[in-house]
Parts: C-alpha cells; sequence; structure tokens
C-alpha cells in the first residue's frame, strides 16, 4: 500500500516541526552547559566562542550539589521502595480477591492520585508544625518528613498501576499454584510478583521519576538541611545573578540517569501504563 | 438445626460448608484485609487526614500565630468562604482571575498537547526507517526532571541572553525590542508554551500505545473502498482510539488544571499575574501571608470544582458509550 503524497507531506511537516520544537530547549541545555560564563551572561549565541567543561567543574562549588544530590537519591528512593512494597500486596488483594470495600479502596486510591497537592500540602505542614509543637518530633526540614509526603503521589500510584498489571496475569497461573500446594502468600512471590517483573520495575521508574522531579512538597518541606536538587536548583535559578552555564550543566547532570533509564524502559512503562488504564 | 450439628462432627471442612450456608464467609477471608491493611494504614494518615484536617482548617481563623498550635485557632465557620468568594474583595477578586487564567491554561495545553500528540501519533503509525530514533526523541521532554526541562526554558526566555529573544531579534531580524518573556502579559504565552513541551509527549505515548492494538488490515480494506487518509483517521482511528481518549483527556485535564511544578520554576517567587494559576495562586497566598484558614478555604474549592467537573464527565462519557 502506497502512501499519497498528501499523508507524506503531513508526516515530514509533522516530524520536523515536532523534532525542533523538542530538541531546541534540550540543545540550549546541553550546548549552555559547556559555554564560558561570559557567553551565557551577553546575548545568546547558539554556538560558543570556546567549548569548556569547566561549569561541569565548577558546579559542585557554586551551590551544595553534591548534599542535593545525596538527598534527592535518599529521598526518592526510599518513597519508591516503600510505595512498592506496601503497593504489592493491595494490588495483589484488589486483582486476585473479592471482599466487601473493594470497589470503595479502590476508588479512593483512584480518586486521590487526581487530587491537588496543594491540597495535602497546607494540612500536612500543620500536622508536622504541629507535631513538633506537642511530641518535639522534627519533621519538617528532615528526609523522613519529606518521604512521607511523597508517599501522596507514588503510593495511589504504584497500587494503582501494579493492581491492572496484576490482572493482566492469568489467573490459571494463580490456580496451578494452587493444585501444587501453594498458599496465597508463595503464589504471590513465586508466581505473581517473578512474571509482573515488568510492572514493578515501570511502577518504580515512575514513583523515582515523579519523586526525583518534586518541588511543591520540596519547597515546603525542605529546609537547607534536607535541599533536594529540584528545589536546590529552582532556588538558585532565580537568584539575581545566575551562572546559567553551570545551572545548565547541572541539569544535564541531574537528567541523565533519569532519561536513559526512561529510555531504556519505556516498553514496559507503556505496558504498565496502558494495563492500569484499560481497567 | 440439628442437621448442621450433625455436620459439623464429621469434619472441620464439611463444617466450614455449613457455615458458608448461614453466612457467606470463606476460611481466610479475612486474607485480602490483611493484604491491604499497610496501604489503608498509610493511605488514613497520608490521605484521609490531612484531607479531614483541610476541610476542618477552612473553618478556622488559622493565621500566622495560630499555625504552630492549631488548637487555639477560633472556630468562624464559613468566613474564609465568603472571603475567598467575594469577588469584590481582593483575596475574592484574585482567586477569580486566577481560575480563569486556569481555565484558559487548561483548554489550550490539554488541546494542543492531545492535538500534536495525536499528529505525532499518527505520523510515526507505519514503520520507516528511523522512526525508533524520533520516538525515542519525542519521549526526552517527558522523561525529564520536570524542572531540568523548565529551567532550560527558564533561561530560553530570558529577556537579554535568551535564545528566543536571539531567535527571533536577531536571527529572524524583528523589529522593536527585545521583550520580558517572564513578566507582563508575555508569561501566559510563555507558561502555555512550556507546559505544552512537557505535557505533549505524554499524550503522545498514549495514543501510540493505543494505535498498536489498531489491526492494519482495516486501513488497506479502507483505502480499497476509496477512503482518503483524513477521513480513515476520523472513521477508523478517531473511533479505535476512543478508550484511550477518554482516560488521556481526563488525566491531562486533571494534572494540567493542577499544574504547579511549572509556573513555580518558571516564574520563582515574582508570580506574574499573567501566569497565576490556581495551585501556584493558593500555594502563594497561603504562604506569603500564612493565612492556612484561607489558603485550606480554596483548597477545597478547588477539590469541588474537579471533582464535579471530573464527575459530569465520567457520566457523560458512560452515557455515550451506552448509547453507541
Amino acid at each position: 500500500m502506497h502512501d499519497t503524497t498528501g499523508t507524506k507531506v503531513f508526516r515530514v511537516i509533522t516530524i520536523t516541526a515536532l523534532s525542533i520544537f523538542t530538541i531546541i530547549p534540550i540543545y540550549v541545555m546541553v550546548i549552555s552547559g559547556l559555554k564560558p560564563l561570559k557567553d551565557v551572561q551577553g546575548a545568546f549565541t547558539w554556538w560558543p566562542e570556546t567549548l569548556t567543561i569547566q561549569p561541569y567543574i565548577d558546579m559542585w562549588k557554586t551551590v551544595p550539589l553534591a548534599n542535593y544530590f545525596m538527598n534527592s537519591v535518599i529521598v526518592s528512593v526510599a518513597a519508591t521502595l516503600l510505595s512498592l512494597v506496601i503497593a504489592i500486596f493491595a494490588a495483589y488483594a484488589v486483582s486476585r480477591y473479592t471482599f466487601r470495600g473493594r470497589s470503595l479502596f479502590s476508588g479512593a486510591v483512584l480518586s486521590t492520585q487526581m487530587l491537588p497537592g496543594v491540597l495535602f500540602l497546607l494540612p500536612l505542614f500543620l500536622i508536622f508544625v504541629n507535631i513538633n509543637t506537642n511530641f518535639g518530633v522534627q519533621l519538617v526540614g528532615t528526609r523522613a518528613g519529606l518521604i512521607i509526603t511523597y508517599l501522596t503521589f507514588s503510593l495511589p500510584f504504584s497500587i494503582w498501576m501494579l493492581a491492572g498489571y496484576f490482572n493482566g496475569i492469568p489467573r490459571e497461573l494463580d490456580e496451578a499454584a494452587t493444585v501444587d500446594g501453594c498458599g496465597p502468600m508463595r503464589t504471590l512471590f513465586t508466581i505473581i510478583l517473578p512474571t509482573a517483573r515488568p510492572g514493578l520495575v515501570a511502577v518504580a521508574i515512575y514513583s523515582f521519576m515523579t519523586s526525583w522531579g518534586e518541588v511543591l512538597f520540596a519547597s515546603v518541606m525542605t529546609t537547607d538541611a534536607n535541599r533536594t536538587l529540584a528545589v536546590g536548583l529552582q532556588l538558585y535559578s532565580t537568584q539575581t545573578n545566575v551562572y546559567w552555564n553551570q545551572i545548565m550543566a547541572a541539569s544535564v547532570v541531574v537528567s541523565i540517569p533519569i532519561v536513559i533509564g526512561f529510555l531504556l524502559l519505556q516498553k514496559n512503562f507503556v505496558a504498565g501504563l496502558t494495563a492500569g488504564a484499560v481497567k | 438445626m440439628s442437621a448442621s450439628t450433625a455436620v459439623k462432627k464429621s469434619g472441620p471442612s464439611a463444617g466450614a460448608t455449613a457455615r458458608r450456608a448461614r453466612k457467606p464467609r470463606r476460611a481466610g477471608w479475612w486474607l485480602p484485609y490483611a493484604l491491604l491493611a499497610p496501604a489503608v494504614i498509610f493511605e488514613l494518615v497520608i490521605h484521609i487526614v490531612p484531607m479531614i484536617t483541610g476541610i476542618w482548617m477552612s473553618f478556622l481563623k488559622l493565621t500566622k500565630m495560630y499555625i504552630s498550635n492549631w488548637g487555639n485557632a477560633p472556630f468562624i465557620g464559613t468566613k474564609n468562604y465568603q472571603v475567598a468568594l467575594d469577588f469584590n474583595s481582593a483575596v475574592g477578586m484574585g482567586l477569580l482571575k486566577s481560575f480563569g487564567i486556569t481555565v484558559a491554561f487548561t483548554i489550550l495545553v490539554v488541546g494542543l498537547s492531545w492535538f500534536l500528540g495525536m499528529a505525532a501519533a499518527v505520523a510515526l503509525q507505519k514503520v520507516f526507517p528511523g522512526r525508533a530514533v524520533f520516538r525515542t526523541l519525542f519521549l526526552i521532554p517527558y522523561a525529564l526532571p520536570m524542572y531540568a526541562g523548565v529551567i532550560a526554558w527558564k533561561f530560553i526566555l530570558q529577556k537579554d541572553n535568551g535564545a528566543l529573544s536571539h531567535l527571533l531579534f536577531d536571527n529572524l531580524g524583528l523589529p522593536g525590542d527585545k521583550p520580558f518573556w517572564l513578566i507582563g502579559d508575555n508569561a501566559f504565552a510563555a507558561v502555555v508554551i512550556v507546559a505544552i513541551w512537557r505535557l505533549w509527549p505524554f499524550a503522545f505515548l498514549m495514543l501510540m500505545a493505543g494505535l498498536q492494538s489498531v489491526p492494519t488490515d482495516i486501513y488497506e480494506a479502507a483505502s480499497v473502498d476509496g477512503a482518503k487518509p483524513l477521513r480513515q483517521w476520523w472513521a477508523i482511528t478517531l473511533p479505535l482510539l476512543r478508550p484511550v481518549n477518554m482516560s488521556l483527556v481526563l488525566v491531562m485535564f486533571l494534572w494540567t488544571f493542577n499544574d504547579f511544578n511549572t509556573p513555580f520554576v518558571l516564574f520563582g517567587g515574582s508570580q506574574p499575574p499573567a501566569g497565576d494559576l490556581i495551585s501556584f495562586h493558593i500555594y502563594n497566598a497561603s504562604f506569603l501571608t500564612w493565612n492556612f484558614g484561607s489558603g485550606a478555604a480554596m483548597s477545597v474549592l478547588l477539590l469541588l470544582f474537579l471533582s464535579v467537573v471530573s464527575g459530569i464527565y465520567v457520566l457523560l462519557m458512560n452515557r455515550r458509550k451506552d448509547n453507541a
């Protein structure tokens, strides 16, 4: 079957226009990270006079980037693992059992992930502050406090997506396991989880990506002690005298692991997402 | 009764059957609840309790002096709501304006993102050399940590040393002075474009996944029948993508309407009125004045609005599905 001329023109125009739109910010980010400071302070140039990797060296001193990195890694990994573990059991129950309150639970999970973060921000901040006043437990400005707030978005999403994934695993597998004498927990660990590995990976990537990029909770719940990359760089970019070359270099560094991870595993991700959506 | 006593003696499994007849409870009925318990506990702590607290806060005079000791905050009934909805007051007017801007922002961003995502998904529907490269490229804005992409845009949109000014005025030779992109009325266009840049790859991803389940021989049959490509898209692609579109549009609507990250990273503390999206507005209203009662009331109003819109949307969609 041959394409008409119209189809070909549509395809070329669409792909060209969207490629330019997509690439320009990425190009600006990458090239500006390789420019000396005076190049980013004057008028923009598409190509620098001299290419330098100096911004990649200086950025570690300009802002406590290593510190931010550490905080981001700890908080994102902890929120991801915690929500994954909780979600595995919850999704197993929702996917494999019928019980009273099942649709109430699924409905609550689905709707909470749609709610604006700002709705939870003020009460959680108030609760944290008052826990500190009454019990002396500091949560604002600690990693633990930040992890709890990150669960507000990573947990419902993980449950919803994993349940969709588990639903896609044929029940015959469970039944065969039961016939072989496996109890429900052994079925979960020896049959369901290994089969659902792509789904687990997709859920983990998504939780990690969202936590890594989160700024709403981080901007309120962090102080200098536990600042994450997201707010650290955001704060720095609002200063009057910004070293744009260093901030672009830092943006490249924080993006590379995420982008590579996502692109390598995008197939899992799409499968997981559509499995959840179809349900 | 005597029969069930007799059965009970015959063995534990038979006894279980008799009990089931009376009450529909199987052995191990508690298992799903046990599996669910950690999730329910966490959901209570992170969602349910804060939501109830938020609603309760909205009826309190919760200003700066009461925040670290909320027990003392006086109950003021619906006063916070009255102020937020009094469009003659500065607070009410600000909220209304922000709401209007957010509605326009949402319609533009969701509409255009869907359009671009659909165009790209259709353009990449057929296999051709280099297809995988473009597919990967288009997904990068979505994969980037959200603040990294927006900070790059922030640099592009700088007045004097930004790439956009350079492109328009130095490369393309537009007359006039370089304007501020992030201050004043241009801020609205700026935040719309940045939000589209981040969102359209998601639409593309979902629509592309949806197109994979469309069998290609339908198109062949249609073109044998003489259907032009646009007509094929309208008569085949669009109806088959309906289930994907239904959830895609709702999710994009909610994400975009609640978008805080884009304006926050793009504008920082300066919050130009033209880019004052609702989540950003509530955030600033709460943390600049430390009036949490008023902020909570606005959050509850936002929640009500989103619930009503989503509810109507789901109802309409389900009804149309039943009619079809």
